[in-house]
């Protein structure tokens, strides 16, 4: 029956990311740049789990969209954001009262979720780039460093280095007086990541148990660890913690 | 996600009335102008309009210039030009984009009245400080610039119980500058007059909270948005029998809406309150969000704030300055707190909508954690929408967008 595949996507700014699910079970999975293009990411990603599951598009009755792009996918069946997207795709993973946050390309979340599954209510982090993953994207660029060895570089790291100020620019402008002042390259990126961490922290007062999701946190755990270092006790993360927004669109796509 | 059927926002018939109310208003104050009467004096929003009015003045608001630039999009283009004459963009994003138009020699007006060229020309300002510090530097700002005299009341803040005290500073402040209007104007305040156009202001005020509450009934006749331009006679007319007789004509649409059931926004399915100043280049974007997710913006602190049920036309000093001080703005935390306890009973409120509007603190309420009193007190919910009155540059649509959707798909 066609309709026992659902599938769910979530078109970041990013990355697009996809989840298959038939009946309970995850059948395939997909991460592809989104970059301008939002539909041709969605249908990339779709195009890649139709080949993985080894069906026709046709097979898939519900497309469920979510994230920036959401309402740019000419085959969605329907869209939902990404805060009902992360909160249901989490709590599938640990049914309790949890606190999601979500570390995104341009924004941090943060979403309260009761034990019932019920949301309680939710923040987005304000409108500039510090402590998202466009923030590492900058430090990155600034260090001449690919973004994918930021986390090696700060597991790296054994020194305490902080960045003071608040927004990317002026963080940017301390990385100068680091890099003039001969800082090792990891500690730098260590501070660069302590930096995402209070943002995180500043956002809530994260009480109980934290998941942690995104795409920051699926390549850079070192900043899970930082993370559960500020909170006293140990955050959790989901097995597939960059997928769990596409988890809960296709969750969501199942019940429709 | 929002309804893919387009929804149509349902037009008020009222609004063609207050097209040629506000237009004669205009034509008035350039006429003025252009003749050399009646004596023009600018008002801050809340300022002592009635007084300026009895003593002959024709009024004139720029808060509502404010608006307008704002609502055109036209702030976004002109607030950088006082931003570079050293009034910083994190300051009042109606002072800036005014300064900024006067000085770029812009206005709205001259796109929607034909033979305007520019504001009216003040032959004095006064500002009441009950709103914030900015309405004096922005009117002192024009004083200087046509050296014009600049007078105003410094209002207290952060006020628990209004006091005999309060109004008694008040009132003694709105009596000891007669004299100055009186030189201004070239006649003596006629007191029997200044009853008459506090009797009306009154009035006026009165039929404009009964428009308001006409909301408290669901589905509501009427929404956020359309209290936002249906409130400017409220603003630039209170005192006068034409700003009463428009909200008789306004008050009985409604009132029909309602014996209709005609609802504002078509299957309101959600009702919520919107705290904070208008995103005035986004009214009409977000008007259609809403109206897509089926969900009522019911009320407002904002549009409640020409609500100024002290006045009495037989205490006419006095009552204005309890008026103009029990305003939401001026009062403490605990107090806006029990106000908006009342108001999410009286209009059956789902949520609130703060608006954490970046130059504009004394219409953002959000930045002392009275959101989360609120809700752990009330169970209410709520999101923050982090933008501006007028400078477009401090607000994403997108964010907003998902914050909107996503506490939508959390209350429904
Ligand atoms: S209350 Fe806010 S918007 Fe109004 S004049 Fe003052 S700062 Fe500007």
């Amino acid at each position: 029956m066609a309709d026992r595949f659902s599938l769910g996507l979530d078109v970041g700014a990013s990355a697009a990311k996809a989840v298959l699910l038939e009946g309970e079970v995850v059948r395939a999975r997909s991460i592809q740049r989104s970059g301008a293009d939002f539909a041709a990411a969605a249908t990339a990603c779709r195009d890649d789990i139709v080949t993985k599951a080894g069906l026709a598009t046709g097979d898939i009755e519900h497309v469920v969209t979510t994230g920036y792009g959401r309402r740019s996918v000419p085959f969605a069946t329907s869209a939902v954001t990404e805060i009902t997207c992360h909160a249901r795709g989490c709590y599938a993973g640990f049914p309790r009262a949890i606190t999601i946050v979500d570390i995104g390309g341009q924004d941090n979340k943060v979403i309260v979720v009761e034990a019932s599954g019920d949301r309680r209510n939710f923040k987005m982090n304000r409108k500039c780039a510090a402590g998202t993953g466009a923030f590492l994207e900058e430090i990155a660029n600034s260090l001449d460093t690919p973004l994918s060895s930021l986390n090696g570089l700060a597991a790296q790291a054994t020194g305490d280095v902080k960045l003071g100020s608040f927004c990317t620019v002026f963080a940017k402008t301390e990385l100068l007086k680091l890099i003039a002042e001969g800082t090792p390259l990891p500690e730098i990126v260590k501070a660069a990541f302590r930096s995402v961490v209070m943002r995180i922290v500043e956002m809530d007062p994260l009480e109980g148990d934290i998941v942690m999701t995104g795409g920051v946190v699926a390549y850079n755990p070192v900043i899970v660890d930082l993370v559960s270092e500020a909170l006293g006790r140990k955050v959790l993360v989901p097995d597939h913690p960059q997928c769990t927004g596409a988890l809960g669109a296709a969750l969501i796509g199942q019940d429709r | 996600m929002a309804d893919a059927k387009k929804s149509e926002i349902r037009k008020i018939a009222a609004s063609k009335t207050m097209r040629k109310l506000m237009a004669d208003h205009f034509y008035e104050l350039d006429r003025a102008v252009k003749e050399g009467h009646p004596k023009v004096a600018w008002c801050t929003s809340v300022g002592p309009a009635e007084l300026l009015r009895a003593m002959g003045f024709l009024v004139y608001f720029p808060e509502n210039h404010g608006a307008m630039l704002g609502a055109t999009r036209m702030a976004t283009e002109t607030i950088p030009a006082a931003n570079a004459i050293g009034y910083s963009p994190d300051i009042c994003s109606y002072l800036t984009s005014d300064i900024g138009a006067f000085l770029q020699k812009r206005t709205p007006l001259r796109d929607a009245y034909k033979g305007i060229e520019a504001i009216p020309e003040p032959d004095v300002l006064v500002f009441n400080t009950n709103q914030c510090r900015e309405v004096q530097d922005w009117l002192a700002w024009y004083g200087r610039r046509w050296s014009k005299p600049v007078l105003g009341v410094e209002c207290y803040k952060g006020v628990g119980e209004v006091t005999d005290v309060h109004v008694a500073g008040i009132a003694g402040q709105f009596e000891a500058m007669v004299p100055a209007l009186e030189e201004v104007s070239g006649q003596k305040l006629d007191i029997d007059r200044l009853r008459e156009t506090v009797r009306l202001s009154r009035e006026c005020s009165d039929l404009w909270k009964e428009v308001l509450e006409t909301a408290a009934t669901r589905p509501s006749p009427i929404t956020f948005f359309d209290s936002t331009i249906h409130m400017a006679p409220a603003v630039v007319m209170r005192g006068t029998q034409t700003a009463i007789d428009y909200y008789r004509e306004l008050l009985a649409e409604l009132k029909a809406r309602i014996d209709d059931k005609v609802a504002a926004v078509e299957g309101e399915r959600l009702r919520l309150y919107w705290e904070g100043m208008p995103i005035w280049g986004r009214l009409r974007d977000l008007a259609m969000l809403f109206l897509e997710l089926r969900t009522c913006l019911v009320a407002s602190t904002y549009a409640n704030s020409w609500v100024f049920t002290a006045l009495d036309g037989d205490d006419p000093f006095r009552s204005m300055a309890r008026a103009y001080t029990e305003l939401f703005i001026v009062r403490s935390d605990p107090h806006k707190e029990k106000y908006l306890e009342e108001m999410v009973k009286t209009f059956s409120v789902d949520g609130i909508v703060f608006h954490d509007s970046k130059t504009c603190p004394a219409n953002t309420n959000c930045r002392y954690g009275m959101a989360q009193r609120l809700q752990e007190r009330l169970g209410v919910p709520s999101i923050t929408i982090a933008g501006d009155l007028n400078d477009l540059r401090c607000y994403s649509d997108e964010q907003a967008k998902t914050q909107i959707e996503a506490f939508v798909e959390q209350l429904a």
